[in-house]
């Protein structure tokens, strides 16, 4: 991968129209042994630019499965799935590892940093996979750690850190390679309030100034009210009105 | 890379104690299989110190069976046979059947000549070939029993009966390390005027002719010259080079050697079974922080670096740790074993096996973890409890 991130100071508040995520006809079904175990059926949606969307639904709904798909982490079973005008379901393994890399950011519910990194290091990594020079890596580490506001704990381990803290470094390093899209899989579900709320206004921050396109699974309504848009999903179907997402 | 490194060495103290316990079985197996790998060459040191250009002359029915002394000029007289000498096997006791060593009955001159690796001051080997009551004895012998120069050493005879003693004339030490130092060496004639007068039929009889031949190529066709001059003799003759003689003694031993051989390699086996489950259970107590470098894409080569990385640097630094210890092992079961092995060193060939077990070890017990991590999906690995 040779693509550098851009550099986020040059960010303002944006909002595009262009489609970033478009899925026709999706579904997702398992194995288990000779039995088919469904758990999506026939999604259609579309997600542009600069949007952010709050997938909800109750467990084994499908929200999680669905956000993994869109993420490039699981194949669909059939349908279509554009991101970004790729089908991504049609990338061999090591291009779609390579995608990832480039156009994804993660946040996970339980931040999934390497406890024997700091929090420097924990954001460094994605960099590892570019052509950035040591120093390139550290000014763009500097730059994120200075955005979630944790300048001053880069040598903490995550062991050293809070909660709130260590999903603001998790936030740190899906928002280093500058990609277009972030997915976040339950980012304050193991958060109490007051860092829950931190996090979500950061969240929001980078959506509305710097155009990052966010989509969200959560079950925590006050986070989904960050959102533009929410979207149910029941059963493997959505359920609700798609037009919701403009 | 250099990351990867730096990462997979710090996953490697996680768990302290977990480590430290593996590493510790490393170890203790590869010291166990350089000290089992040390038995092995010790037994093969008699071969590996022989001369190409030294052949062995023995009865063509057994060891057991002496040849005439008067085989000697006849055997000179061969074309390529450029020195001779002879010893007999004495068997002697000292004090106590615990102490055993190898006591021969030689021609002093001719084979300190055809042995110039047991090297001796001039004034001591004058004075041993002088003295017909004299004997010498390898540095290691007289180290073992404190005998100094002037000593008197009794011998019991068993296949020789009777009471013997000798002066202790000189001190050899060896040419190169394996060279065996734990030789008592006595006049064939002392021994042959003793049966004279008291055995005579077994007098003017040696065990074996000891040949220097002119080419070490030459050594098969020297043989059988030697051997054809007694065709059809009462005692007909059996010629081989040294090494082979040597090596005949330890083809008696060689289950016994297969046995160690075996055990070493499953020493090597079991620690190899005992650092997969160490590896398996780090890479599966870390699947959720392997599929969070898989979501942020990182590729199989980073993931099986990373495995690999650890596993290697574990074993590899465990190895070396084990090669080190096995050098004072080695050498305090050298002392245990006094003069029973004349050579009893950690080889290089040894400390290259150790090395290689090590590298082996790491790779082994990396790859199923390793396939495991790759080969699962991330989205599955996301959803582990680490």
């Amino acid at each position: 991968m040779s693509a550098k991130p851009k550099d986020l100071r040059a960010a303002g508040p944006v909002r595009y129209m262009n489609p970033i995520v478009e899925i026709e006809n999706l579904t997702k079904h398992y194995w288990k042994g000779d039995q088919i175990v469904p758990v999506l059926a026939d999604i259609n949606l579309v997600i542009r630019e600069g949007d952010f969307l709050a997938l909800m639904g109750p467990s084994g709904s499908g929200k999680s499965t669905l956000l993994n798909l869109i993420a490039g982490l699981d194949r669909p079973t059939g349908g279509v799935l554009r991101v970004g005008g790729i089908n991504i379901a049609e990338l061999p393994e090591s291009s779609l590892t390579d995608w990832r890399s480039e156009h994804v950011g993660f946040i996970f519910q339980f931040y999934n940093l390497m406890p024997v990194l700091t929090a420097f290091e924990n954001v460094e990594l994605p960099l590892l996979l570019t052509g950035l020079s040591k120093r390139e890596r550290r000014e763009h580490v500097e730059l994120v750690l200075e955005l979630v506001g944790l300048t001053d704990r880069m040598d903490h381990y995550p062991s050293q850190l809070s909660g709130g803290q260590q999903q603001r470094v998790a936030i740190a390093r899906a928002l280093v390679v500058d990609p277009a899209l972030i997915v976040a899989d339950e980012p304050t579900g193991d958060l109490d309030r007051v860092s829950a709320e931190e996090v979500l206004e950061l969240m929001e921050h980078l959506n509305l100034n710097l155009g990052k396109t966010i989509i969200m699974v959560t079950h925590d309504q006050r986070a989904a009210a960050k959102a533009h848009a929410i979207r149910h999903l029941d059963k493997g179907v959505l359920t609700d009105d798609p037009s919701g997402t403009d | 890379m250099l990351f990867f490194l730096r990462l997979a060495l710090r996953n490697l103290f996680r768990h302290k104690l977990r480590t430290s316990l593996t590493a510790l079985g490393i170890v203790i197996a590869i010291v166990a299989f350089a000290l089992l790998r040390t038995v092995v060459d010790a037994w093969y040191a008699g071969a590996e110190a022989t001369s190409a250009n030294r052949l062995i002359t023995r009865n063509a029915i057994s060891l057991i069976f002496p040849l005439p002394i008067s085989y000697a000029n006849r055997i000179r007289q061969i074309d390529g046979i450029t020195g001779l000498s002879y010893s007999n096997w004495f068997g002697g006791v000292y004090i106590d059947e615990r102490n055993f060593f190898p006591q021969f009955a030689i021609e002093p001159k001719s084979y300190l000549e055809l042995y110039p690796e047991f090297i001796l001051s001039e004034t001591e080997k004058t004075a041993f070939i002088k003295d017909r009551k004299g004997a010498i004895a390898g540095r290691k012998l007289a180290e073992e029993y404190g005998w100094k120069i002037g000593d008197v050493i009794p011998l019991r005879g068993t296949i020789y009966s009777g009471s013997w003693s000798f002066v202790l004339r000189g001190i050899y030490r060896g040419a190169e390390r394996k060279t065996d130092e734990t030789l008592f060496l006595f006049h064939w004639d002392n021994l042959n005027e003793t049966l004279k007068k008291t055995d005579p039929s077994r007098a003017e009889r040696v065990g074996v002719f000891v040949l220097r031949i002119d080419r070490g190529g030459r050594a098969a066709e020297l043989s059988d010259a030697v051997d054809r001059l007694f065709e059809n003799s009462l005692a007909e003759t059996l010629t081989e080079t040294e090494e082979a003689f040597q090596l005949g003694f330890v083809a008696m031993t060689e289950a016994i050697l297969v046995a160690i051989k075996i055990v070493s390699f499953v020493v090597i086996a079991i620690i190899m079974a005992v650092m997969a489950n160490t590896m398996a259970m780090s890479t599966r107590e870390r699947r959720r922080e392997y599929a969070t470098l898989k979501a942020v894409g990182f590729g199989s080569r980073y993931l099986l670096a990373l495995i690999l990385g650890e596993s290697l640097a574990l074993s590899i630094g465990s190895g070396i740790l084990g090669i080190l210890a096995a050098f004072p092992a080695a050498g305090i079961l050298a002392a245990k074993f006094g003069t029973l092995f004349p050579v009893f060193e950690i080889s290089s060939r040894t400390i290259q096996f150790g090395l290689f077990a090590s590298c082996l070890i790491g790779l082994t017990a990396a790859v199923f973890p390793a396939w495991r991590v790759i080969t699962f999906p991330v989205s599955e690995g996301l959803r582990s409890i680490g």
